[in-house]
């Protein structure tokens, strides 16, 4: 691994080296493939067969693609969704076997029992309207919805939930339909509305015991990484208390929480946040044990061994590209915590040579050059870099200098505007006496 | 109605003191007609006359004369004697007659055109300006005619002399709108970019009520000059107090020029070379091909500048590369040329092919520095001083505190009662 650049191959210091020793015992990667049933049985309901399909619609490998697609079909069986079974069915396209084909008789069941149930809701419904009992009416709405959710008609099953509110009378009511609708907007991957029945969820506080407060963190916190606000999904994630268990699986699991929480904290806290929040937190050290990469590469991180850190992040990648939440963001966060190891690495110094931050990062001298080139225009590190000799040096700027120089501009740039402001009022001038004659010529 | 003997004998005689200046300033407004009638045989009475004394009728005998077409023939000598009259007249005597003055020295401008030497007009209409200014904050209506002579006579640094004076009193704005983006051009001419992006600014940006020619003209120059001075305009932003009929329609008439500003943003040489390529004729047409050809090279020099923002120290390959130009002895041609125009301080090694890119050596603690801060805040109280008094003229102009006395907010019964439009003492 460390033959490949062309540093200095026998200079092996401490920086250099940055954790990836040889003496040391490996550290955990699992750059193998991810095991698709020990994934899945995270999951429970409907996300467990969402993510399978994301899976085997992402994976580029045909024999995981087929076990998600065998495990989505079975979980699929145990419910009541035909819609979704015709799709997966259309997807294993006959590769698994006779066993795995278009079940007709079931799909006839399903859809006929859907049918009698609807109408004995409906019947039940109408006649609580009648009566107006209002605890009734909505325990009517809500079984709507669920029949609805289970179904997988997303847009009816929300609209029933939300209707439940107007016949909400405790506060736990108000909870339940709250993370319902929670539970239904991110499945249709609207996360405003989850934000906004987040909102309305918080305020009740004697309804809220921790595995709900917990659950409404962990949703809080995913609509704030789909909106691309990853400070704000950290802090919520961080938040989560590790009561959350696996109690919130038709959703999250305590993984993805140590997964998202620590990824999110790494690309967008500084130094001090990142150890009080995240090293330091108690609560969170539950859930990176359930991840020992994550906290492997935040601890590395924060104790500049970025090579080791950064490798552990490119094994993950791979997997965290299959995460439905996670994968249009993957690019980004990779990216964030780049160029923040990079920052950190020439703050301290009044000079550094790029040839040892090159095998500290592990890319070439030019790679690493046209990187800090970046950084340096978008002003995020304070340095020059001399090309000929490739030593980066820090530059701090001369406030002295700067503020004689802004003074004069601004002298100058108040000449200017004063003046061209009196000529402009003097040709208004002319303009209002010219028109001032033309009127009393008239 | 007098013959023009006794026209003559008059100025002769009563051209000593202002009381007698005063008659025959009358005496000559009623001689007018007589005089325009008989145009063509004015000139042997001009040769009575001696400019320097006799100037107020000289003059109207001049501006009689000339008003009637002149031949061919007599039109050099006739340049030569009106460039002698201006060069030798009291100033005091010419001002009472301005406009006659300027339609003298306007068709002096058109008889040294026709003749097609337009230098030989450039000296005597400097004179000509001084000598009707008032002072020398006031633009007369024959700026503009001496910054075209200086135009197109080449004759750039006469006309810097006169531009240098800061103008506040204006009279007419189309003579203002001529004085501006002649003077425009003349600084272009001397590479003086930032004042002349002052100038055509204040045309872009003076009041009007309709679009006019010379605005547009003014307004492409702008695009052009901004981008080769700042690097970088803005093509939506007005400042705010444009007019909106400028605001509405300049950008209409010049859309090559916002498309080249555009291209040039993304500061790629390619894309910038591409537009201007397909805009060429539209360039040529209005005259700015060779300023264009200017912006199209700042960028190279743009883009240098921003690679000193991150290197020390630099290859000239490494440059050209960067900057997109064909090999590394054109990249030291231009930091060269940057070195020399004090844009940037560097040294070329050219043994190893190495720029070295040195920060500003202005330490700002020498004594020409601070006479310098020193000159430029007395400029800046005189200026202040100069907005405080128009301020307190204009707060007591009568058409001002009418027009203020009727939006003022009305809080008491008092506050109804009419703003006193005039104090019948």
């Amino acid at each position: 691994m460390e033959g490949e650049d062309e540093g200095p191959g026998t200079m092996i210091e401490d920086i250099v080296s940055n954790g990836v020793d040889d003496k040391r015992s490996k550290p955990i990667f699992s750059s193998e493939q991810m095991d698709v049933e020990a994934y899945a049985s995270l999951y429970s309901g409907r996300t467990k067969i969402t993510r399978l399909l994301f899976i085997a619609d992402r994976c580029g490998n045909q024999s995981m693609q087929l076990e998600a697609l065998r495990m989505a079909y079975e979980e699929i069986k145990k419910g009541e969704n035909s819609q979704l079974f015709r799709e997966v069915v259309q997807k294993i396209d006959g590769r698994l076997g006779p066993a795995y084909g278009m079940d007709q008789a079931w799909v006839d069941n399903v859809d006929r029992r859907a049918e009698q149930r609807k109408e004995k809701l409906e019947n039940e419904l109408n006649s609580y309207r009648t009566n107006l009992i209002k605890e009734s009416i909505r325990m009517g709405y809500n079984d709507f919805g669920d029949f609805y959710y289970a179904h997988g008609v997303l847009g009816d099953a929300f609209k029933n939930y939300v209707r439940t509110r107007d016949y909400c009378t405790t506060s736990k009511h108000i909870i339940q339909m709250c993370l319902n609708a929670i539970l239904v907007s991110i499945e249709m991957g609207q996360f405003t509305h989850v934000t906004s029945y987040v909102s309305k969820a918080e305020p009740t506080p004697e309804a809220l015991d921790p595995v709900t407060v917990a659950k409404l963190r962990c949703a809080a916190g995913l609509a704030h990484l789909e909106g691309k606000k990853y400070k704000h999904a950290a802090r919520k994630f961080l938040e989560t208390g590790p009561e959350l268990g696996n109690n919130y699986t038709e959703v999250i699991a305590p993984q993805d929480v140590a997964t998202y929480g620590g990824l999110c904290a790494l690309a967008s806290f500084d130094r001090t946040e990142l150890k009080n929040k995240v090293i330091d937190n108690l609560n969170f050290r539950n859930f990176l044990e359930l991840v020992p990469e994550i906290r492997e590469l935040i601890n590395d991180f924060y104790s500049s061994r970025y090579a080791s850190c950064l490798e552990y992040l490119e094994n993950l990648k791979a997997n965290l590209l299959l995460d439905i939440h996670l994968y249009d963001h993957v690019e980004t966060l990779y990216n964030q915590i780049r160029h923040k190891a990079l920052i950190q690495y020439t703050h301290p110094f009044v000079s550094v040579d790029l040839h040892m931050m090159a095998s500290a990062f592990k890319t070439s001298v030019a790679g690493l050059e046209k990187e800090l080139e970046a950084l340096i225009t978008d002003n995020q590190i304070q340095a020059r870099i001399d090309s000929h000799n490739k030593i980066l040096y820090a530059r701090h700027a001369d406030q002295r200098n700067a503020t004689f120089q802004r003074v004069l501009q601004t002298g100058s740039e108040f000449d200017r505007d004063v003046k061209a402001m009196l000529l402009r009022a003097n040709l208004l001038k002319h303009e209002c006496n010219a028109r001032a004659a033309a009127r009393k010529c008239l | 109605m007098e013959s023009i003997e006794a026209l003559v004998a008059h100025i002769q005689v009563l051209s000593s003191s202002v009381d007698d200046i005063s008659h025959l300033h009358n005496l000559l407004k009623q001689a007018e007609e007589s005089l325009q009638s008989q145009a063509s045989r004015l000139a042997p009475f001009l040769e009575q006359l001696d400019p320097s004394k006799h100037s107020l009728g000289y003059l109207y005998i001049l501006e009689a004369y000339t008003s009637a077409p002149i031949q061919t023939e007599q039109a050099s000598e006739l340049t030569v004697s009106i460039a002698n009259f201006i060069n030798s007249c009291l100033a005091e005597q010419i001002r009472l007659a301005p406009d006659k003055f300027t339609s003298v020295c306007k068709r002096f401008k058109d008889q040294v055109l026709l003749l097609q030497a337009p230098i030989q007009g450039v000296g005597p209409l400097r004179t000509a300006v001084r000598k009707l200014q008032p002072s020398s904050e006031q633009l007369t209506a024959l700026h503009p005619d001496f910054l075209q002579l200086c135009l197109l006579a080449k004759c750039y640094k006469t006309g810097l002399c006169v531009l240098e004076e800061d103008i506040f009193e204006v009279d007419q704005p189309k003579d203002f709108f001529l004085y501006c983006y002649y003077g425009g051009m003349i600084c272009i001419g001397q590479k003086l970019f930032r004042k002349a992006r002052e100038l055509l600014l204040n045309v872009v940006t003076a009041p009007m009520s309709t679009t006019n020619a010379i605005a547009v003209e003014a307004y492409k120059k702008y695009i052009l000059v901004s981008l080769i001075h700042n690097g970088q305009y803005s093509t939506t932003s007005f400042p705010k107090y444009t007019s909106s009929v400028a605001q509405r329609n300049l950008k209409n008439f010049s859309q090559p020029y916002v498309d080249l500003a555009n291209s040039y943003s993304t500061g790629k040489i390619v894309e910038l070379e591409s537009c201007f390529e397909t805009n060429r004729e539209k360039f040529e047409s209005d005259n700015n091909l060779g300023l264009v050809k200017q912006v199209v090279s700042s960028l190279y020099k743009r883009n240098i500048q921003r690679l000193t923002q991150t290197y020390l120290t630099l290859s000239l390959q490494d440059i050209a590369n960067t900057v997109q130009l064909s090999t590394p002895k054109e990249a030291e041609m231009h930091v060269l040329q940057m070195i020399q125009d004090g844009e940037k301080f560097a040294t070329i090694n050219q043994k190893d092919g190495m720029v070295i890119f040195h920060e500003d050596p202005e330490q700002y603690k020498t004594c020409e520095i601070i006479e310098q801060i020193d000159l430029s805040m007395q400029r800046m109280i005189a200026l202040s001083k100069k907005l405080n008094t128009v301020d307190e003229f204009i707060s007591c102009d009568p058409i001002y505190l009418a027009k203020a006395g009727r939006e003022r907010p009305r809080f008491d019964f008092d506050d109804f009662d009419a703003v006193p439009q005039k104090f019948n003492m």
